[in-house]
């Protein structure tokens, strides 16, 4: 399959009042393949992906340059519907924040959110969410028990039906496996490898195996700096940068 | 050998400390049951919940004790109107809207006003909220169970506030963000996640800022009026629980049944806030279940 570019980045800063956390970055990320962002604790690379859904906005005193253009559109500009961007860039998170909802109403609250009334689309729709997310046969005849009731792997699992049902282009995965037991990571992983068929998928991890098990691409951000982007097959094994070699052999990190 | 035996002892301090709580409370209880319990043997217990005149010096005396149970109803349901918007309200606001700045102004505001002595709330009902009223409904009075109601409603109001607004702050922020991420605005976020979130947290809240109300003496009685009355509207004056307590004590000869008919009267105001306080207590624990946190 052709590359084709979902998302371009180009010279992106972004700022925490007066420090500057993401240094002129620029790359392009492509449609149907899995992106992994990885290097140290602090470097940005969380901050890097939650401006594609602007989560940043949220916090205070802080300020972002440059151009990251989503499907035609540059999302950091003044006049985006925030609201309509998160639905086409959904997020996984680090921990997995359920709602003290059921299962059924963590899935569908995307759909009542849009103000869609039609309950049986909202029945299908969640029903597919969580067979592409893994979990439908686990838990299908207990969609009205409180989501708290699932195991951390589960949850992960129903975050990630939740997003899906509102039919994103791209999904981000914030370290979504960093509370997660190996058998529930390598749930996590194999649906990543799945779900990259429908979906282009940005991962943010600082697991360098599980980089290289999921990846098709893999920048390395160091200090808010990309250091280096390619084929992760290459970058993990003949890494242009000196800097990429020692952190990937461990010296620092 | 020597330090074991220190050990115990400060043990034994610290437990004594700990414990004497419920000696007090057993005391108060004991005290009011003693107290209290004598005037049925004159007056039935139906008789004085149930009776509609309140006349403790007469010859023969009457304990009808529901103008004012009513009447203490009247001013805390009032006072509930006032200080469930308004405590929630600027919960909300601090919590959710306010930036931090805006937040850490509010917050220690809302404390000060928890802080200040009754009557002195007494004094800005009567110079202020009590001619005002008059004024505006054209009353003969102005000290009136709505006067009451008003001046108790903003007094409860920073223990509402203060309460919810940490109801609110227990709800973790990855709900919000979890809802936000997947396209609702800041308002379906708030009404559809947050509140119900911090749902048990919130009527914890408003009951502990009820059962203050029920249970606040000195403002009630010099702005309520005094008229022993069952009340048919807001308008008119009123006299709760506390202050006939408050204002016969004085008057009442010890271990004569209007003495027991007041103890009598602490009863019921003791069960009522003791109710409110389970529920609360009852709440609360469900919710801090509901969240994972302790179990």
């Amino acid at each position: 399959m052709e590359n084709e570019v979902e998302i371009s980045v180009s010279d992106l800063s972004f700022y925490y009042g007066k420090t500057k956390a993401l240094k002129n970055i620029s790359m392009d990320i492509y449609r149907n393949r899995v992106t992994a962002i990885i290097g140290p604790s602090g470097c940005g690379k969380s901050t890097f992906i939650r401006l594609f859904n602007r989560m940043n906005d949220l916090v205070p005193g802080t300020r972002a340059e440059g151009r990251i253009n989503i499907g035609g559109l540059d999302i950091l500009g003044t006049g985006v519907d925030v609201v309509e961007l998160r639905r086409r860039v959904g997020m996984v998170f680090q921990k997995p924040n359920p709602f003290p909802k059921s299962i059924f109403r963590n899935v569908s609250y995307g759909l009542e959110v849009k103000n869609v009334k039609d309950k049986i689309y909202i029945e299908e729709m969640v029903e597919e969410a969580l067979k592409n997310a893994a979990l439908y046969e686990e838990i299908k005849d207990r969609l009205n028990d409180s989501a708290l009731m699932l195991s951390g792997g589960q949850q992960q699992r129903l975050c990630i039906a939740r997003c899906l049902a509102v039919k994103p282009e791209v999904i981000l995965f914030d370290e979504p496996c960093a509370s997660l037991d190996p058998v529930s990571t390598k749930k996590i992983e194999d649906l990543i490898t799945e779900l990259k068929k429908d979906y282009t998928i940005v991962i943010v991890t600082h697991n360098m195996q599980q980089a290289a098990r999921v990846s098709d691409y893999t920048a390395f951000l160091y200090f808010g700096e990309l250091v280096e982007y390619g084929i992760s097959e290459k970058l993990f094994t003949v890494p242009a940068d000196s800097r990429t070699e020692e952190y990937l052999s461990g010296k620092f990190g | 050998m020597k330090q074991k035996i220190k050990e115990e002892i400060y043990r034994c301090i610290f437990a004594v400390l700990a414990f004497s709580s419920l000696v007090f409370l057993v005391g108060i209880t004991l005290t009011l049951l003693t107290q209290g319990l004598p005037l049925f043997r004159e007056v039935s217990f139906m008789n004085f919940l149930a009776g509609t005149d309140w006349y403790p010096t007469y010859d023969p005396p009457d304990f009808g004790a529901l103008p004012l149970i009513a009447s203490s109803a009247f001013v805390t349901l009032g006072a509930m109107f006032v200080c469930v918007p308004l405590g929630i309200g600027s919960a909300l606001y601090m919590n959710e809207i306010a930036g931090y700045r805006q937040k850490s102004f509010l917050k220690p505001l809302v404390e000060i006003l928890a802080g200040i002595p009754s009557v002195i709330y007494g004094f800005f009902g009567m110079v202020a909220v009590a001619p005002l009223i008059q004024r505006i409904f054209n009353l003969p009075t102005g000290l009136t169970a709505l006067t009451g109601s008003l001046v108790l409603g903003i007094m409860a109001t920073p223990t509402v506030a203060s309460l919810a607004e940490d109801a609110l702050s227990f709800v973790p922020n990855s709900f919000r963000e979890a809802s936000l991420a997947v396209g609702a605005n800041r308002w379906q976020t708030l009404v559809k996640v947050v509140m119900p979130s911090a749902g048990s947290g919130i009527s914890t809240a408003v009951i502990l800022g009820i059962s203050r109300a029920i249970g606040e003496t000195m403002t009630v009685l010099m702005v309520t009026g005094g008229s022993a009355v069952i009340p048919r509207s807001f308008f008119q004056p009123v006299r709760p629980m506390t202050s006939t307590i408050a204002s016969e004590m004085g008057e009442a000869v010890f271990g004569q049944l209007h003495y027991n008919s007041l103890f009598a009267l602490g009863l019921v105001l003791f069960f009522t806030t003791l109710f409110f306080n389970i529920i609360a207590e009852y709440i609360s624990s469900r919710y801090r279940l509901k969240l994972g946190m302790g179990r």
